[in-house]
């Protein structure tokens, strides 16, 4: 049967991903290869009634997410790279205060300036926390157009469940690439509501509420972090999302995210065609990171490649999980570059596969 | 079926807006399709492409690196993409504005001056259609009648007869 589709960009999903969403607030400022989302917000947060703000720098963009959370509203800012490197004091303040908020990043090349093509390259920044102090965000890695409204609506459930933000994190490929949506735009999915008995909404009839990060009595601060820490234990031990493919007879074993996953994904199609033994681990959930089947498949195999736009930085994360069980080997392209699936081949080959 | 198209030419020649129409005209069909521009600081002049995939299986790689066919608006576009076409391959060439001089015999070429076509239907900005009415005939894979729905879903009123034309001028060559 025939579904109603519509042909979209990576970065009008994940705008229309937050609408359905509910998200009330929007700002942002803008940056290639994100400005699909901006524009997007900027018509749809319009129509729908609520607040579209392009703001001023994204430093002052954050903040506003920082101040629409503390008034209970569902709020989003997104951004490329060098635009999330100006976030993350805000991120590291919205963790402290324990508010939810989606930022969105489709990472572009660095260090610096960089360019505007896609790149894999703010994973430790997205994942290890980004700003000061001890913290984490819930990571979320689509891997396609359909994926980043999917993963968009669920990050605005995570962000109120946990009172955490959450990242989105794409690259300019994902941004960029249009595929079909099943049609979405005006149907009614259920949204779920959280009570927010902790926002600030006015305190006429009621006792006043505080939120702040700054805990300056006698062990204050310390006692805060251990429940926060506590609560990213929780996160980490139910939030883990992630693809697995042919890992029940395969050898060896091909880990990536986000778009690489999808040239691995060719590669394996392919080589399984030729009656190779190799699969694939595509992490959905970067942090919390998909530790326990990558470590359970690494007893059982040759070896694993990682593939990354990257100098190797999930390669890291691979490692840690592994424990040595197996060898893990790497693939990544820097700078812009995208990973061919010739280079993967060549690389498996150098693995002996 | 897994069609893996790269249009390519000079920005402002509609190259991304001839990949489109293409996807979306797979989309009609009800396969699966993706659509991949080259997004650099493209401007009128330089060059610019985008890549298409049209598959009866979920697609793995909307990236494509060697074509099943190659539309290509100039010359740039030509020496660029047809070395990089794959063995038995389709190009279709805008011979208005690149010449032909390839070894390759294993590739099936089609000369169309889609400019001057274009030109003489009233407007160059069109040649984008007459090769994409080439491509539909001689492909078979997409209906024109979803390419022409496509087109009136995305135009504007007052371009829609001009490109359906060229549409139709390139299909009936």
């Amino acid at each position: 049967m025939m579904r109603e589709k519509i042909l979209m960009c990576g970065n009008e999903a994940i705008g229309e991903g937050a609408i359905q969403a509910n998200c009330q607030f929007y700002a942002g400022y803008p940056i290639t290869p994100q400005n699909e989302l901006t524009a997007y917000m900027a018509r749809r947060m319009y129509e729908e009634g609520r607040v579209f703000i392009q703001s001023e720098s994204e430093i002052s963009a954050i903040n506003m997410v920082f101040g629409a959370s503390l008034a209970g509203a569902r709020a989003m800012t997104s951004s490329s790279s060098p635009g999330i490197s100006l976030k993350q004091e805000g991120i590291s303040y919205l963790v402290g205060c324990e508010l939810p908020a989606v930022i969105v990043n489709i990472m572009r090349g660095g260090p610096g300036l960089g360019n505007i093509a896609p790149s894999q390259a703010d994973y430790f920044q997205a994942v290890k926390g980004g700003g000061h102090g001890d913290y984490k965000t819930i990571v979320l890695a689509p891997s396609s157009v359909e994926e980043a409204f999917n993963l968009t609506r669920l990050s605005f459930d995570l962000a109120d469940h946990y009172r955490n933000p959450v990242i989105i994190l794409g690259d300019g490929l994902l941004g960029q690439m249009m595929e079909p949506l099943p049609q979405i735009l005006n149907s009614k999915l259920k949204i779920q509501n959280y009570p927010k008995d902790w926002a600030l909404t006015g305190c006429l009839g009621r006792k006043p509420r505080i939120i702040r990060s700054l805990l300056l009595g006698e062990g204050e601060l310390e006692r805060h972090n251990q429940k926060l820490q506590e609560k990213f234990k929780s996160i980490s031990e139910k939030e883990v999302r992630f693809e697995r493919l042919y890992l029940e007879d395969a050898e060896f074993v091909l880990i990536a995210y986000g778009t690489v996953s999808r040239i691995c994904k060719a590669v394996v199609n392919n080589l399984r065609g030729k009656n190779k033994k190799i699969g694939l681990i595509r992490p959905i959930t970067l942090w919390p990171f998909p530790e326990k089947i990558i470590r359970e498949t690494a007893e059982k195999i040759e070896g694993i490649l990682v593939v990354e736009m990257s100098a190797g930085q999930m390669l890291e994360d691979v490692k840690l999980a592994v424990e040595g069980k197996c060898p893990v080997y790497f693939c990544g392209r820097m700078g812009g570059g995208i990973p061919t699936e010739e280079e993967i081949y060549e690389k498996l080959s150098q693995m002996l596969i | 079926m897994k069609e893996e198209i790269i249009c390519a030419g000079f920005g402002g020649q509609g190259i991304m807006f001839l990949g489109k129409i293409l996807a979306l005209a797979g989309m009609k069909e009800n396969k699966y399709v993706s659509w991949m521009p080259s997004y650099g600081a493209e401007v009128r002049g330089g060059t610019a492409h985008s890549m298409v995939v049209i598959s009866d299986k979920e697609i793995a790689s909307p990236i494509v690196s060697h074509p099943t066919t190659a539309i290509v608006m100039n010359q740039p576009s030509l020496d660029k993409f047809l070395p990089k076409t794959k063995a038995q391959g389709l190009v279709i060439v805008n011979t208005s504005l690149a010449k032909v001089n390839s070894p390759r015999k294993d590739l099936e070429v089609l000369e169309i001056p889609a400019t001057e076509m274009a030109a003489s239907l009233g407007n160059i900005k069109i040649a984008n259609m007459i090769v994409l009415g080439v491509y539909l005939a001689k492909k078979k894979l997409l209906n024109l009648e979803s390419a022409l729905q496509s087109l009136k879903e995305t135009l504007a009123e007052q371009f829609l007869e001009l490109n359906i034309s060229a549409l139709k001028a390139g299909f009936n060559l």
